[in-house]
């Protein structure tokens, strides 16, 4: 039993009763979509048309469209997977690390942080595959599958193959996770509903009645999943750093990496969850549920990371000089001062210095403040990937073989192309599914609000 | 159901009410078939004198099985089936075994419980769920009584014990 403090702010306001929590929630889904769900959706639907373009010309014509060259080998391709695979990250940390934290305050946003997860990997999976060229093959070169050219099996002492399988399972285990939360919700659904409405639901509802029994057991599924999904969800940064940490390539090779890429994911995700939530809240008048009181509190988790991140860029200079290896202090200097001194400055401006802002209460609780602060932060992230993988390639061991990476349309299109499946899959998400777990938002509010604790 | 059933259901408001009521309708003797809750209610299950959940046997068993089956494979294909020398490293370099070792452990486990779990908690998609009271998924707390299983027990006398649990409501359903 919760005991009320007077001392902490009430997670969910407005004094909502267990009813109003059903109502607000299910009518998005119930409602006919409006003018504004159907301008946004076929806005990022078209943008994934255009950018289907790049994709099939990529397909088509090989990855020769992309601006690779022999120096930099990769580029935009892998900047943008490790990208997207880094927003992913907040999703699990609210579902799951601060599950196992007791935070009840992830209830309300869990759901949206989770669907944004799943998109996010999909959007990242898109850039290996395409980069084998020939995706269709794929399954041979990435599975360890019995084939005809002799018994050669896939390399299981590349962190690019553990890549394939931390990815995939960590896409799988989050899929399972969020539906498993999904199936009372739908439930829910489904009682309001009648007619076509009522099968559809009750099928993805699963049948579920609500019992005890079968309550005790969801709590226990919830409990185990996320157990099984922290250590993963830090093990998926931790392999994805490690493709570049077991290389020899001066800028690339050092140990910090794996918890360095672990709390820049945590940043960049943080940023994409506030920035994805200040919409939604606003759109479907969520206010009571997501409050300043969550935006703060995640801020502060931008302000940690960020923070981290800030450090390990500093010890990242300090050891490539304190090694004494040459090719690993030019590396470094070229970063902060060579052709890409921009990229490198940016991502300094917008990933250590800007976040320092939240430290002011009046910034970290304006909700102008924080949406621009967040698109700033992913901006930022995204230089961090690119710098980390350009800059470290560009200036090979040969100076004939110095080059410059400079993006295609091809580049570009396929870039735009993630952006119209993760907007699309999170506006079709947004209507047709709960946003906000009700029943989880449910069992805290007792304990946090003024109506139901009389 | 070949034979109809009738219930009796009790219809709470508020979870510390419930879980009282439940203690109370137990200490009568009458036989609770289920409680239905829009959410989960701590302590829920302790009252009703429900036996700890075993799913995390069945996910630790799956995760053993994940480690089993990934070392076994990455031995077996990278030492005796087609042996290569990379990067210098022995055929069993086994540090490098671990991360997908680790991958497949979380997935089998993950995989293993909730399949379990949708097993004996009846979850499918066809499945046709008996639903006592529509407002059990959205404020109310019910719960059911099966008549046939509290034959020693009047009806009216059990209505009476629901209401001066605290049931804000007491009603009857029945399946066919």
């Amino acid at each position: 039993m919760q005991v009320t403090s007077s001392v902490r702010e009430p997670l969910v306001t407005g004094g909502k009763s267990y009813h109003d929590v059903t109502h607000d929630v299910s009518r998005h889904v119930e409602a006919k979509p409006n003018i504004k769900w159907f301008l946004a959706f076929l806005t990022s639907a078209g943008v994934l048309a255009l950018g289907f373009i790049a994709v099939a010309a990529t397909v088509w014509e090989g990855i020769g469209m992309w601006g690779l060259n022999k120096t930099v080998g990769w580029a935009w391709d892998i900047t943008n997977f490790v990208w997207w695979v880094g927003i992913g990250h907040a999703g699990t940390l609210i579902s799951a690390v601060l599950l196992l934290f007791r935070q009840k305050w992830r209830t309300s946003i869990n759901r949206a942080a989770e669907a944004m997860t799943i998109f996010a990997v999909i959007c990242a999976a898109m850039f290996p595959v395409l980069h084998m060229g020939r995706p269709w093959l794929g399954a041979y070169w990435a599975l360890p599958l019995p084939n005809t050219f002799g018994s050669l099996w896939v390399n299981f002492n590349s962190p690019l193959l553990w890549d394939v399988f931390a990815i995939s399972t960590y896409f799988s285990v989050s899929l399972v996770f969020w539906y498993i939360g999904l199936i009372p919700d739908f439930a829910t659904i489904r009682d309001r509903a009648t007619g076509l409405r009522k099968t559809i639901y009750g099928a993805l509802s699963f049948g579920w009645d609500g019992a005890a029994k079968s309550w005790m057991r969801y709590e226990s599924v919830s409990l185990i999943l996320a157990g099984l999904a922290t250590p993963l969800v830090l093990s998926v940064h931790t392999i994805v750093s490690f493709d570049f940490a077991t290389s020899v390539i001066p800028g690339w090779h050092t140990t910090i990496f794996p918890p360095y890429f672990v709390a820049g994911a945590i940043f960049s995700g943080f940023a994409m969850v506030l920035t994805l939530m200040i919409i939604t809240r606003k759109v479907y008048n969520l206010e009571d549920y997501i409050t300043i009181g969550h935006i703060e509190l995640m801020n502060i988790v931008i302000i940690i990371t960020g923070s981290i991140v800030g450090i390990a860029y500093i010890t990242e200079f300090f050891i490539a000089w304190y090694s004494g290896v040459e090719a690993e202090q030019y590396a470094f200097i070229n970063r902060a001062t060579g052709p890409y001194w921009w990229a490198y400055w940016s991502m300094m401006t917008c990933n250590v210095i800007s976040p320092q802002l939240f430290w002011f209460k009046k910034i970290r609780t304006s909700i102008v403040a924080t949406f621009l602060l967040s698109l700033v932060v992913n901006i930022g992230m995204w230089f961090e990937r690119f710098v980390i993988i350009v800059t470290s390639l560009h200036r090979d061991y040969l100076p004939s073989s110095w080059a410059m990476f400079y993006p295609t349309w091809a580049d570009v299109g396929v870039y735009m192309f993630t952006f119209g499946l993760f907007f699309t899959l999170f506006f079709l998400f947004a209507k047709f599914f709960p946003v906000i777990n009700m029943a989880e938002v449910k069992s805290v509010l007792k304990s946090s609000s003024e109506k139901v604790h009389k | 159901m070949e034979k109809d059933t009738h219930f009796i259901l009790g219809v709470y408001d508020d979870e510390d009410v419930l879980l009282h009521a439940v203690e109370k309708v137990r200490g009568t003797g009458v036989k609770i078939h289920e409680v239905y809750s829009p959410y989960p209610v701590h302590g829920l299950e302790h009252v009703l004198g429900y036996k700890r959940s075993r799913l995390p046997i069945a996910a630790f068993l799956f995760g053993m099985l994940g480690t089993t089956l990934a070392l076994t494979m990455q031995f077996y294909m990278m030492r005796f089936d087609w042996p290569m020398i990379i990067g210098g490293k022995d055929y069993a370099a086994f540090p490098d075994f671990i991360p997908v070792s680790f991958e497949l452990t979380v997935l089998l486990a993950s995989f293993g419980m909730v399949a379990v779990f949708m097993i004996v908690s009846n979850l499918k998609p066809w499945a046709q769920p008996r639903i006592f009271d529509l407002r059990s998924t959205d404020d109310k707390h019910v719960m059911a009584i099966d008549i046939a299983n509290n034959s020693a027990v009047q009806v009216e006398e059990i209505k009476e014990i629901l209401r001066s649990s605290g049931a804000t409501e007491v009603n009857n359903k029945s399946f066919e």
